[in-house]
């Protein structure tokens, strides 16, 4: 290495004292293992806008809807859902809806603007890690994320008692983990790919609020119509909002837990193979 | 790096179409051509971030087509696009891009304050890059890019968009990183900078190679050794081609000039002079890597 000094001589510095020297990664995990600090600096960066948005904002859905609607909702009709209060029926909901909503934000425009506008990954991909290394890196990134700030809500959620037991808990915010993965390994893959941000706006009302609206989060659906209820069946976020709230209630039916944990696994393993096939079309030309 | 009959297609596209190059340990090597030359396809391909379509490619010894991770392992990519992270500060963008390279911290951050001090920028350290000029920004990219202290260094049209003191500070420090043995391969549109910085070059267009070697061999080769440049207003330059062929070796018109190639330029002009014509403005000057890409291709780099 050389160091300039304005008006000084060309003259190579005595060579430093060689502490490392670059390496190929040896797997998967050492090459996850090498983003670790890029992820924990940039979130660093932003944690105080995202404390926000895993604490208040959903805070607030709860004091609205679970207990101020709830007031209304179980004076009519107690017992919504099999659940003993509709705070109790409609806080698993917010909890998965929220996980959704937080990967969606995670796997649209951040995914966008490293493609597009930053050109972060191009930069990543010009040193060892391979195009599935950094795919990985930033679906594990946002499962983190998620889980933490699902983690932080549910400590608010707590204060209500709205637990049936701390291995349910632990199971709602493994579910809520789940529901990141699930939703952002393919909206990760779609973002990769686009080729302007236009998109997104269409996505964020054209599917993620029907998604939430029609997924069991805020009235049971065995009460709609057939077609409503074979719908809901295609909803991943569904599938979430059954889980979370077997978890919470503690009314865990086995066989069901393990269709809906397939179904979400399964669309996150896919999401993530499309979306290194996406992104390396996109980077690899 | 040896290429041998290296292709690149883009669907019905060959933006490179069969090219021979080696560069040899130590040396600077470029890239010279305009626009769609080829040049900066050719780059992406020995960054192993661009598959070959035809013929062979060898990159410190590996094949990129299997040994992608552990070239790059060992290359530094200054790309045409600056791929800087504006969420992080300028060390951050140094230290976390090391560590994808499977440096320890405790090396990064050394590492970081060297290269700091190299791309003078150590007073901007903590500043967020998009506080940063382009110039700036510019010299933060290269100094990300000898992170892994490279040995190799792959500089895709380095100092387009800067200004001259900007593009001269760069030199320096090219100049700096070749004498402590940093093999380079740089691509560029500007002559002078392919006579500063190259041993050797190729001139590439329409995705050939069009002539290959050091800046002097090629003007000695394909142009004089002076050029006198006649200017005569805003007129059609054609009309006096006619009349000063005899004069030069060789004359090429430009829309605002003529060229007179020659070995004796101010002979040339004393002679232009007695034939009664008076141009507006005349100089002689020494022939550079642009006359011998006028004289390859019958055209100027400018785009």
């Amino acid at each position: 290495m050389v160091m300039s000094r304005p008006g000084a001589q060309v003259q190579p510095d005595p060579e430093p004292v060689v502490l490392d020297t670059a390496s190929a990664p040896s797997g998967l995990l050492d090459a996850l293992a090498r983003q670790v600090d890029y992820w924990a600096t940039a979130a660093r960066r932003t944690w105080r806008g995202g404390f926000a948005t895993a604490f208040v904002t959903p805070l607030l859905y709860v004091a609205a809807m679970g207990v101020m609607l709830g007031r209304y909702v179980d004076a009519s009709s107690p017992g919504v859902g099999g659940a003993p209060s509709y705070l109790h029926f409609v806080a698993p909901g917010l909890l998965a809806g929220q996980a959704m909503l937080l990967a969606f934000g995670d796997a649209t425009y951040p995914v966008y603007g490293k493609v597009t506008w930053d050109k972060t990954y191009v930069g990543m991909i010009a040193t060892p890690l391979r195009v599935v290394d950094v795919v990985l890196g930033h679906l594990s990134a946002i499962f983190v994320r998620v889980t933490i700030s699902c983690a932080i809500f549910m400590l608010a959620l707590s204060l209500f008692g709205l637990f049936a037991s701390v291995l349910g808990a632990l199971g709602a915010l493994l579910t809520c983990g789940l529901v990141a993965f699930a939703f952002a390994a393919p909206i990760f893959g779609l973002s990769a790919g686009l080729r302007n941000d236009s998109a997104f706006p269409v996505i964020y009302r054209v599917v993620q609020v029907p998604m939430y609206l029609f997924s069991g989060a805020f009235f049971p659906l065995d009460a709609m119509p057939a077609l409503v209820q074979w719908l809901a069946t295609l909803n991943p976020l569904w599938h979430g909002v059954q889980l979370t709230r077997m978890a919470m209630l503690g009314t865990p039916e086995w066989g069901a837990i393990g269709m809906h944990v397939a179904v979400l696994l399964a669309l996150g393993a896919v999401g993530t193979w499309w979306s290194v096939r996406r992104l390396t079309h996109r980077l690899i030309t | 790096m040896r290429a041998r009959e290296l292709r690149k297609r883009f669907g019905a596209v060959e933006a490179v179409q069969g090219i021979d190059v080696e560069v040899r340990r130590g040396e600077v090597f470029g890239f010279l051509g305009p626009n769609g030359a080829g040049k900066s396809s050719t780059m992406r391909m020995i960054a192993t971030t661009s598959p070959i379509s035809g013929g062979s490619l060898q990159v410190l010894g590996m094949d990129p087509a299997h040994d992608g991770p552990r070239i790059r392992a060992r290359l530094g990519v200054c790309p045409q696009d600056d791929t800087l992270d504006t969420e992080l500060s300028v060390r951050e963008n140094l230290t976390v891009y090391g560590r994808y390279f499977g440096l320890s911290r405790t090396h990064v951050r050394e590492r970081a304050d060297e290269l700091l001090a190299f791309a003078r920028l150590a007073d901007k350290a903590g500043s967020r890059v998009d506080e940063l000029s382009g110039g700036m920004r510019r010299r933060l990219t290269i100094a990300r890019s000898l992170v892994n202290a490279p040995d190799l260094l792959l500089l895709d049209e380095p100092t387009t968009g800067l200004d001259p003191q900007a593009r001269h500070t760069l030199w320096d420090q090219l100049y700096r990183l070749k004498h402590a043995g940093v093999t380079q391969i740089l691509t560029t549109h500007y002559m002078d900078e392919a006579e500063q910085l190259c041993d050797r070059l190729v001139v590439m267009d329409g995705g050939k190679i069009v002539a290959h070697g050091s800046p002097a061999e090629l003007i000695r080769r394909y142009s004089t050794r002076e050029v006198a440049e006649l200017r005569f207003g805003v007129v059609d330059h054609a009309r006096f081609a006619d009349q000063v062929t005899p004069l030069a070796q060789r004359v090429e018109v430009l829309p605002d000039r003529l060229l007179l190639y020659t070995d004796d330029g101010e002979a040339t002009l004393a002679a232009v002079h007695s034939r009664g014509l008076e141009p507006v403005t005349a100089l002689v000057r020494r022939s550079s890597l642009e006359d011998v890409f006028l004289h390859l291709t019958g055209r100027t780099l400018v785009d």
